[in-house]
């Protein structure tokens, strides 16, 4: 009846576990309770759940990017604090059942459901606004996209619960990730989870790629889209590229472990490499996809604070889409050592260090966009800076680790883990945190506290480099990754420095929660009412903030480059004349639909009957999915109208602000 | 304060309406594509990763096609003439989508109905045909368990055929929705949608009969 | 625009200029696209029905035959790509075409480089006989 599923699943033997899903239980009830209490439920359902606008999506995703994000850094402390005391006699706090879960899930998490979420939602919010248009190509479709993310998200959690997670790693290599080595669900819930969100990620790809392609405001040619705007069609075109392969790799996972076949199992002539060849082939480009966006972010803001175009923006569209190429001809350097000939590892070298460039391009840009600009200290510039600096350094380890020879000698260690997680935290995390306060009073109408703002990021900053140095230091000296427990005393000093950078980390991101719940409450004196609270250079800053549902009252002619600088530089008898000569017409609008939640109701049931073999409720779920498509295929309403008098009033009170208000 | 700061949203929207001829440079200078070419866009881009899917599983037949753990081999276990009678059923089931598209676009209703019925007979008879043959070849012992290559096989020939069904599904519900609904925009879109995947399929089936059957039968 | 609108014909709105195609458009008379779908027919049956000759033919030298399966192949997808598919290489196309050539780069890829890298791979394997695996029983 319940297929693999009983009791036992439950793991109340262990009691950190018990802890966890116990404090994760009644935060979960808790925020229910609240809701419920405070009668926001219809609220919630009707503005938030069901909304098809992509800043509510975009908004969404990026909640649920923060709350992973604390998920994450929570396995990442327990690792340190394990790893600064299981030296010797002593084996630390963790069993290495429970250790090798942690690991896993903290990559797991913090790649796919932390930083994938961060930046498909900073795309949504930021990309249509950019490009000057109403919403994204499919909105009801990226609505499905968000709550397909979620079900991957709450399947991986509900693992800390019901069973257990994969043991296996963040990618899962065969043979161990095989039945015969792991025959606990653990695998089976990261393999669903993960199909399952990379539908979401794949369709929401998809959506914006077509979005930034076929619907620019007038006007808007390639060359005049925001660096922003070409980063996101870059990463969203390896998004539709690379997550396929991942599930066709996942997929054939699967079919060995659900139905014995033998594509990665060590027998029946099977063949495990290839696995690891698949995964790599979507890894690489995945990291390019988490960056490319926050290569549009930095140039966003390094030339809204510096106060000028970026420079070179042609070069930086080059390198954009350099990268975007390049990025498919690299993935062998993450298996150096699996036994490719001389001429196979020094071609992906190569490509490797080629790849390099571009980046290199992109930063001297940065550079010189700042250079003798009039540099405004905020929050935002403070994240791209650090970007800089620990990026370099990050991308110099890159380029050590592209060469073979020392690849044989540093791969699998921790000079490695200190390689990724340099350009990850560094570029990706800085690069959202960076669009997040920058973006922030767009999608509220307030800005966030400086001051909470500046500890956050000096403690990131100072916290990362003491968490990872000495990381490099003890790859060197042959400390491999992963390890439980460890004999040589005289790494522990290291780990001991590295736990303190976790800490200040931690303080990073208490201040981050802090600047947060600040933020809101004197939200009242921190109004941004001209809706262009930075000085900002691109079309979202002509909207208010927060934007209507539609954005744009009548879609902006564009003339050039950073549209909406071109137009604060017209003259006031411009401007008037302009604005007597607007027509405003009805806006038609698509209606909020449940089917993206009720989609992923559905997606969440059968994952979870895959997982224990449920096969009954898996027909159930399946058949859910497939009537609620079929509801949506149904409906006779998919627009709504906006009359015309409440767009010209909305936006005339728009301009009035504009007009009369001062600069904070 | 800024002398470019104070400026107002209106200022953006100025200027003459665009002209909407002697713009010949696509959408960057017309504003957002028309609703019907941004679906079809948008599910052209879906097909493109499904391809793309398609590649990896194509890749890994390819590694593993010689990977027979001493079991059948290709040559042994495909009926050349069964291939060929699938082929020519898919070939055929396209030609008459494309009919099914043209009845589409006179708002022909039978016509219509008669092309996406024998579509969908040429689809189900390909689909009886590919059915026929897993069984013939479990039944001989040559299972998707039996070796790397026969996982590799069925799954790259099963995953087109997947394809096939969801496709046949999704045939019977624009049917019903023509009937229902009529020649309404969101149908036609959808229809439009149905006949690119079909015909992908189509494509698709093209490489897999070269290179599953023709080369590795040989 | 509410979805009981009716629009002209091919479906696009009255005011707007069809400045671009959809992938499967065709801008034919009905006759005419009646004759493009033909002519892609027989040409696709006339390839298939090529390969499948050569493939079981023993009148060919045997390693070319792969490589003139292949060119079939591709040639057959071409075919259906403009015939069926309407894929041209028109301006109004453009989108559509760098989509595909993305799309078909990704496919070279992903194939070629995991072909070269497995073979690669295994060409450097050690063989069997000098792993003396029988010892670790």
């Amino acid at each position: 009846m319940f297929g693999k599923l009983s009791w036992s699943a439950i793991p109340i033997n262990e009691p950190i576990d018990m802890i966890a899903s116990g404090l994760m239980i009644l935060a979960v009830l808790g925020v229910l309770a609240w809701v419920t209490v405070k009668g926001h439920w219809p609220y919630l359902w009707k503005e938030w759940l069901t909304s098809v606008d992509h800043k509510r999506i975009g908004v969404m995703y990026v909640v649920l990017a923060l709350v992973m994000l604390l998920r994450g850094f929570t396995d990442a402390v327990m690792m340190r604090i394990q790893q600064s005391i299981s030296v010797g006699p002593d084996s630390g706090y963790l069993p290495p059942e429970h250790y090798n879960q942690i690991f896993s899930a903290h990559g797991t998490i913090m790649i796919f459901f932390m930083a994938m979420p961060f930046i498909i939602g900073l795309m949504n919010f930021a990309v249509p606004l950019q490009l000057g248009i109403r919403d994204v190509a499919f909105p009801t479709l990226n609505s499905v996209s968000l709550w397909l993310t979620a079900s991957g998200i709450l399947l991986t959690n509900l693992s800390l619960v019901i069973g257990e997670f994969a043991r296996t790693g963040w990618l899962a290599y065969p043979p161990l990730s095989e039945l015969k080595y792991s025959p606990g669900v653990g695998v089976d819930y990261y393999l669903w989870a993960l199909q399952i969100s990379g539908v979401g990620t794949l369709l929401s790809g998809i959506n914006l790629a077509t979005t930034i392609l076929k619907m620019r405001a007038p006007g808007m040619g390639y060359m005049r889209m925001p660096v922003f705007c070409w980063t996101s069609l870059a990463s969203n075109l390896l998004i539709i590229a690379a997550f396929p392969v991942l599930t066709a790799t996942f997929a054939m996972l699967l079919l060995d472990r659900y139905l014995g076949m033998h594509f990665f199992t060590a027998d029946g002539d099977g063949n495990p490499m290839m696995y690891i060849n698949l995964i790599w082939v979507w890894g690489h480009p995945e990291v390019y996809i988490l960056i490319l966006p926050c290569f549009g972010v930095f140039s966003e803001v390094v030339s809204t604070f510096s106060g000028k175009p970026l420079f070179g923006y042609r070069s930086m569209v080059a390198a954009t889409m350099a990268i975007c190429i390049l990025s498919f001809i690299v993935w062998l350097h993450h298996f150096f050592t699996m036994g490719a000939g001389a001429n196979v590892n020094g071609f992906f070298g190569v490509m490797t260090m080629i790849i390099a460039v571009p980046t290199g391009v992109k930063v001297y840009n940065w550079l010189f966009t700042l250079y003798g600009g009039r540099v405004r200290f905020q929050v935002p510039i403070l994240w791209s800076v650090g970007f800089m600096v620990t990026f370099v350094i990050g991308g110099m380890t890159g380029v050590l680790l592209a060469v073979p020879p020392a690849d044989f000698v540093l791969h699998n260690s921790l000079f490695l883990i200190a390689h990724f997680h340099n350009v990850i935290i560094g570029g990706v995390v800085f690069g959202v945190l960076a669009g997040y306060t920058y973006w922030f009073p767009k999608a509220f109408g307030f800005t966030l506290d400086e001051g909470w703002g500046k500890v956050s990021f000096w403690c990131w900053f100072v916290g990362f480099y003491l968490a990872f140095m000495p990381l490099y230091y003890l790859g060197m000296l042959g400390m491999t990754r992963r390890l439980q427990h460890y004999d040589d005393p005289s790494w522990q000093p290291w780990l001991i420095v590295a736990a303190v950078g976790v800490a200040l980390i931690l303080a990073g991101i208490l201040a981050l929660i802090i600047q947060l719940i600040v933020s809101i409450r004197t939200r009242d004196r921190r109004r941004d009412v001209t809706g262009d609270p930075w000085n900002g250079r691109t079309l979202e800053w002509s909207t208010p903030s927060p934007p209507p549902a539609w954005n744009f009252a009548i879609l902006p002619h564009v003339e050039r480059e950073d549209a909406y600088w071109q137009v604060k530089r017209r003259t006031r008898e411009e401007r008037v004349a302009a604005a007597k000569a607007l027509v405003y017409e009805a806006i038609h609008m698509p209606v909020n639909s449940p089917t993206g939640f009720i989609t992923a109701f559905f997606a969440v049931v059968t994952g979870f009957a895959l997982i224990w073999h449920i096969w009954w409720m898996v027909a159930l779920g399946l058949a859910g999915a497939l009537a609620t498509t079929l509801i949506f295929a149904w409906r006779d309403e998919s627009e709504f109208e906006i009359p015309a008098e409440a767009v010209a009033q909305a936006d005339r009170t728009h301009q009035d602000a504009q007009w009369t208000g001062a600069a904070p | 304060m800024d002398g470019g700061r104070a400026m107002t949203a209106a200022s953006l929207h100025d200027d003459a309406p665009r002209a909407a001829h002697g713009m010949r440079t696509g959408t960057s200078t017309a504003g957002p594509a028309p609703k019907r070419i941004i679906i079809a866009y948008g599910f052209w881009l879906f097909l493109l990763s499904d391809i793309v899917m398609f590649s990896a599983l194509f890749a890994t037949y390819a590694v593993v096609a010689k990977a027979t753990a001493g079991g059948p081999t290709g040559a042994e276990l495909f009926d050349p003439t069964n291939v060929a009678v699938e082929t020519a059923l898919l070939l055929f089931s396209s030609f008459s989508c494309g009919m099914m598209s043209l009845a589409m676009e006179a708002r022909h209703r039978t016509a219509f109905h008669s092309a996406a019925a024998v579509t969908f007979l040429l689809g189900l008879g390909f689909l009886v045909l590919e059915m026929r043959e897993f069984a013939g070849m479990i039944a001989q012992g040559a299972t998707p368990q039996r070796s790397a290559f026969l996982s590799g096989f069925f799954t790259l020939v099963g995953c087109h055929g997947a394809h096939v069904a969801v496709g046949l599904l999704w045939l019977v519900v624009m049917v019903a929705q023509v009937a229902d609904k009529g020649w309404r925009t969101t149908v036609l879109h959808r229809l439009m949608c149905f006949s690119l995947f079909w015909h992908a399929l189509d494509i698709i089936w093209v490489a897999l009969f070269t290179i599953v059957y023709l080369m590795g039968g040989r | 625009m509410a979805e009981t609108d009716h629009h002209a014909p091919d479906g696009i709105p009255h005011d707007a200029v069809p400045l671009d195609t959809a992938p499967g458009d065709s801008r034919e008379e009905l006759l005419a696209s009646l004759k493009v779908y033909i002519v892609g027919l027989a040409l696709a049956i006339l390839l298939t029905a090529t390969s499948f000759w050569a493939a079981s033919t023993h009148v060919l030298w045997p390693p070319g035959v792969p490589i003139g399966l292949a060119v079939l192949a591709v040639a057959q997808m071409g075919v259906h790509l403009v015939f069926f598919l309407h894929i041209t290489t028109g301006p109004d196309n453009t989108n559509n075409v760098l989509a595909l050539a993305f799309g078909v780069l990704i496919v070279f890829l992903v194939v070629a480089g995991s072909l070269w890298i497995m073979a690669n791979i295994s060409a450097n394997m050690m063989p069997l006989e000098m792993m003396d695996l029988h010892h670790q029983h």
